[in-house]
């Protein structure tokens, strides 16, 4: 008796074993689903529910009560959504154009190096790499307008009312994008530096002969070359750009007023700081749906370029 | 046997231009962090370095950046266990098995668009669920943003890494008797190994450099990371210039440290979906 049933709970164990074993490939991947679920699809329930609704912690226990459309009638009126709306745009526009330029001329310029080529590739990766937080800290201390370095160096250059920078309404957009530069051209470098290593130089060797000059080789034969890289790396930067927050919390708070206001920001103190959950919520939302449309654009053009490829 | 063409020459010479801007800042900071406060508001070009800032960091009582450290190091390692494990797993399954070429665009796809939302989104119900769970302002909360935040980055690297190792070892370790599981943690994980440490260094550095998720996850220097401890110093009405160059600067060094370490691994992760491969 004793025997039998060992043996039978023996041939389950095997059984569960066979039947783990055959389908490893659907476990393997359960945790990845689980935590993305969880994760991810959750809190945009948690999202949708919240932005029709009013929610506050009491006692450590989340209260919610229903409101209906009343946030988006707070939208309505709020004036501050389209000012973080127009400063998101020029912010994201003007930092993506200037880093698109820089990023593909320095490209252009670390490719025709021999020497030292590696050198100059970690210079420009380590910004990447660096907390954005600190990044932001460093260029507090050059924007200072007593101590910092920027100002000084204006000074001595013979300036006599250095900028405000940060403090100045019509420049503080401006000081943040600067640094975004400084921060992200390193990005566009990187993409455009494998774009542009990988080009049939043969073929730019062959127009040489022919009597090409080099802005022409550049211009008529390696430019539309590139262009599919480039077009994705933009909007992939462009897409990344939208999240910025690190910078313009620690350099301006959005301020002077609304001058550097951004989406990011804004969702954040009308949630943190006001406490305003739900149309913190309903903010949340909608940047999150225009970001998808970029997104789905974004991952569409980039298989249909590597298609073409 | 170095020829002076005047060409390359200029090319160095814009190049040394540019690198002199990124490195500029740092310099600056790093000086200003070897300054005294009296130096600093003197603005003259010279004056004797010391390490007294870095003393009030780390030593001083009123400092609670050892906290800070160690939390950013917590966390930073934490979610790299969590999203290592389930990464390789899945990545695993994902490379390795025949799936629908739905399920794998789904998954694949679901990856490589949450990570290029904007993190502002996810804050709000991450806070909710933290207090509702009981454990806001720990380093588990963070560590729980950040094993998410990475896992695309993660899962992704990891799926190319298993998709270069041949088949044909795995198929012996079966015909061997291996089960399936075996062939992973034997045979698939140890030849992954270089990969795997590349990833986790990537992913140890994002956490490292995260600041939204720490500054809304924690409200003491319990929880609080150091790019939260660094923001403080800015929000303060008499900034301590000194301490803040020195924080600052201390946070860099993992990143000056990687670049020499990992930089070809470095590429493929910052670009996740731009290159191919």
């Amino acid at each position: 008796m004793a025997t039998t049933a060992l043996r039978r709970s023996g041939t389950g164990q095997r059984r569960l074993g066979t039947f783990l074993d055959q389908n490893f490939k659907y476990w393997a991947l359960l945790p990845t689903l689980l935590f993305m679920a969880v994760l991810t699809l959750y809190p945009v329930g948690q999202l949708l529910r919240l932005s029709l609704s009013d929610a506050q912690f009491i006692k450590g226990k989340l209260v919610w009560s229903y409101v209906g459309l009343d946030h988006f009638t707070t939208l309505s009126h709020d004036p501050v959504v389209p000012d973080a709306l127009r400063n998101t745009l020029v912010f994201v526009a003007a930092s993506v154009i200037i880093e698109g330029v820089l990023g593909l001329l320095l490209a252009v310029l670390v490719s025709r190096v021999r020497r030292f080529a590696w050198f100059y590739r970690s210079v420009f990766m380590i910004p990447l790499l660096i907390p954005p937080i600190a990044i932001s800290a460093m260029w507090r201390l050059m924007y200072d307008y007593n101590y910092g370095i920027i100002n000084q160096i204006l000074i001595e250059l013979g300036a006599t009312r250095p900028p405000l920078w940060t403090a100045d309404p019509d420049l503080a957009l401006a000081s943040v994008v600067i640094v975004d530069v400084w921060h992200w051209t390193s990005f566009l470098f990187l993409i455009m530096l494998a774009g542009v290593e990988s080009l049939p130089h043969e073929l730019g060797e062959a127009a040489r002969v022919d009597g090409a000059s080099e802005i022409q080789v550049y211009r008529r034969i390696f430019l539309p070359l590139l262009r599919p890289t480039i077009i994705v790396a933009l909007m992939l930067r462009t897409i990344l750009a939208f999240k910025v927050f690190d910078q313009i919390f620690l350099l301006t708070g959005g301020g002077p007023g609304t001058s550097s206001e951004v989406i990011s920001l804004y969702v954040y103190k009308v949630f943190f700081v006001q406490g305003r959950m739900g149309y913190g919520a309903l903010l949340a939302l909608i940047t999150a749906l225009i970001m998808s449309v970029f997104v789905v654009a974004y991952q569409w053009l980039n298989s249909y370029v590597n298609k073409t490829r | 046997m170095i020829k002076l063409n005047p060409k390359t020459l200029l090319l160095h010479l814009v190049l040394i231009i540019f690198a002199l801007i990124i490195l500029g800042p740092m310099v600056y900071t790093f000086l200003t962090s070897l300054k005294l406060f009296r130096d600093i508001i003197s603005g003259s070009w010279t004056f004797e370095p010391t390490w007294r800032n870095y003393e009030q960091l780390f030593m001083s009582d009123r400092s609670n950046f050892t906290d800070l450290t160690r939390n950013s190091l917590i966390v930073g390692l934490l979610s790299l266990l969590v999203v290592q494990a389930i990464a390789a797993l899945g990545a695993y399954s994902m490379s390795r098995f025949r799936w629908r070429r739905l399920v794998g665009s789904l998954v694949m796809g679901w990856l490589l668009f949450i990570n290029m939302l904007p993190p502002i989104i996810f804050v709000g119900p991450f806070f909710i669920i933290a207090r509702t769970l009981g454990f806001y302002d720990t380093p588990l909360a963070i560590t729980m943003a950040h094993a998410i935040m990475n896992l695309p980055l993660a899962f992704w690297m990891l799926h190319s890494f298993f998709a270069d190792i041949p088949v044909e070892l795995e198929e012996a370790a079966a015909i061997d008797g291996c089960s399936r599981l075996q062939t992973f943690l034997r045979i698939a994980l140890p030849i992954a190994k270089p990969g795997i440490a590349a990833t986790s260094v990537l992913v140890f550095v994002f956490s490292w450099k995260e600041f939204l998720f720490a500054l809304t996850l924690s409200s003491t220097p319990k929880a609080m990371t150091i790019p939260v401890g660094i923001a403080a110093f800015a929000q303060e009405w008499n900034i301590r210039y000194g301490e803040m160059a020195a924080a600052a600067f201390f946070a860099t060094i993992p990143a000056l440290l990687l670049v020499f370490i990992a930089q070809k691994h470095i590429v493929k992760g910052m670009t996740l979906g731009a290159l191919k491969g």
